[in-house]
């Protein structure tokens, strides 16, 4: 969903630069409080995986294809703040170094991937966690829910910022159903993915989870030694 | 179940995400994603610039410039881009973490600063 050079006018353009901007000025605060000794790696990496993860695009149909957007993975591991600053690094070096969308785009992509993605993903992934027993099974379960919706969610918002000042006279209701219907398929490989890697990361290192921290403790608890001792640490 | 410990963990996830990139991309979909394909169906494709802003990447495209091979072309791009995002994050995440116990302190260009973290990422990474 990176949008290029020229779909969108400057005034839009420049809007939603402005709304990028403080996007991540805000993150750039709040996200040291996610970040410490142990989870600044974590983010490191979680960030090259989103950027590996969306070269892989996956057949959707009918000669469509779809990939990763990684905001709600992201925003399970690591927190949100430091997630939408991984998609934002992710964006950034795409559009420098890989011509993947567009330089005067980078803020509407980062409104769509590294906001929109991350923050409706990760508010359906705390609904989910709310209504899912309270155990360590029901993260990836949760985690896969907000990535479902935070795909087809980036393209309404798309298709709001289409509507507003795209360069081609479209009707809303065709940009929008089109944008939508096939988000939410690609909606779908988003949620496998991200329950996948969950699952994966809750099965080695539960504790390198941010999202899962209040069953975390549960586990961890069985377990003697330095790696309680670490999550000691751990402000809850 | 045995816990990784965090060197090894991030160890693992690294080789794992440079196969994605540098192997596992060779055998993407080339489609259109889903966005480009509405811009084709609903006739706004045309609208993208022809002229867009470019930085002369030699990775631009996920291909690499003066290498022919397809698979080594794409590996190498995917590799690089990789390697510069976990530079990047890594940096900026290890410069923006709360260090030891002083997580109240708004020391933001002091403990830049003063501390070892510019030459931090590299040494986390090896």
């Amino acid at each position: 969903m990176h949008v290029p050079d020229g779909y969108l006018d400057a005034p839009t353009s420049i809007a939603t630069a402005v709304v990028a901007a403080a996007g991540v000025g805000v993150a750039l605060r709040r996200s040291r409080a996610e970040l410490d000794d142990r989870t600044a790696p974590m983010a490191g990496l979680v960030a090259a995986f989103v950027f590996a993860g969306q070269m892989i695009n996956f057949p959707v149909g009918a000669g469509t294809s779809g990939h990763l957007l990684g905001g709600a993975l992201a925003a399970v591991l690591v927190g949100p703040w430091t997630a939408a600053l991984c998609i934002s690094v992710v964006l950034l070096v795409q559009a420098l170094f890989m011509a993947d969308g567009g330089l005067t785009a980078l803020g509407t992509n980062i409104t769509l991937m590294a906001l929109v993605g991350v923050f409706v993903g990760y508010g359906l992934f705390r609904l989910a966690r709310l209504v899912l027993p309270k155990r360590p099974a029901s993260v990836p379960v949760a985690a896969a829910f907000g990535a479902l919706l935070s795909v087809p969610a980036a393209a309404f918002v798309f298709s709001l910022l289409f509507e507003v000042g795209g360069n081609a006279d479209i009707a809303f209701s065709t940009v929008l159903s089109a944008m939508v219907g096939w988000h939410v398929v690609i909606g779908i490989g988003e949620a496998a993915v991200t329950g996948l890697v969950v699952s994966a990361v809750m099965a080695s290192r539960p504790d390198l989870v941010r999202g899962a921290r209040d069953v975390a403790g549960q586990r961890s608890a069985l377990v003697t030694g330095p790696a309680t001792a670490l999550d000691a640490e751990l402000p809850r | 179940m045995t816990r990784l410990g965090q060197r090894r963990f991030l160890a693992v996830g690294l080789l794992v995400v440079l196969l994605i990139a540098g192997v596992g991309s060779y055998y993407a979909s080339s489609h259109p994603d889903g966005l480009e394909y509405v811009a084709g169906k609903t006739g706004f494709a045309d609208t993208a610039s022809d002229d867009p802003v470019d930085t002369d990447s030699p990775f631009a495209d996920y291909s690499t410039r003066g290498v022919d091979d397809e698979r080594l072309s794409g590996g190498i791009a995917g590799v690089v881009g990789v390697l510069i995002t976990l530079g990047l994050g890594s940096g900026l995440f290890l410069l923006l973490r709360r260090r030891g116990g002083s997580a109240g302190a708004r020391d933001d260009e002091g403990a830049a600063a003063s501390s070892s973290a510019p030459a931090d990422p590299s040494a986390r990474r090896g």
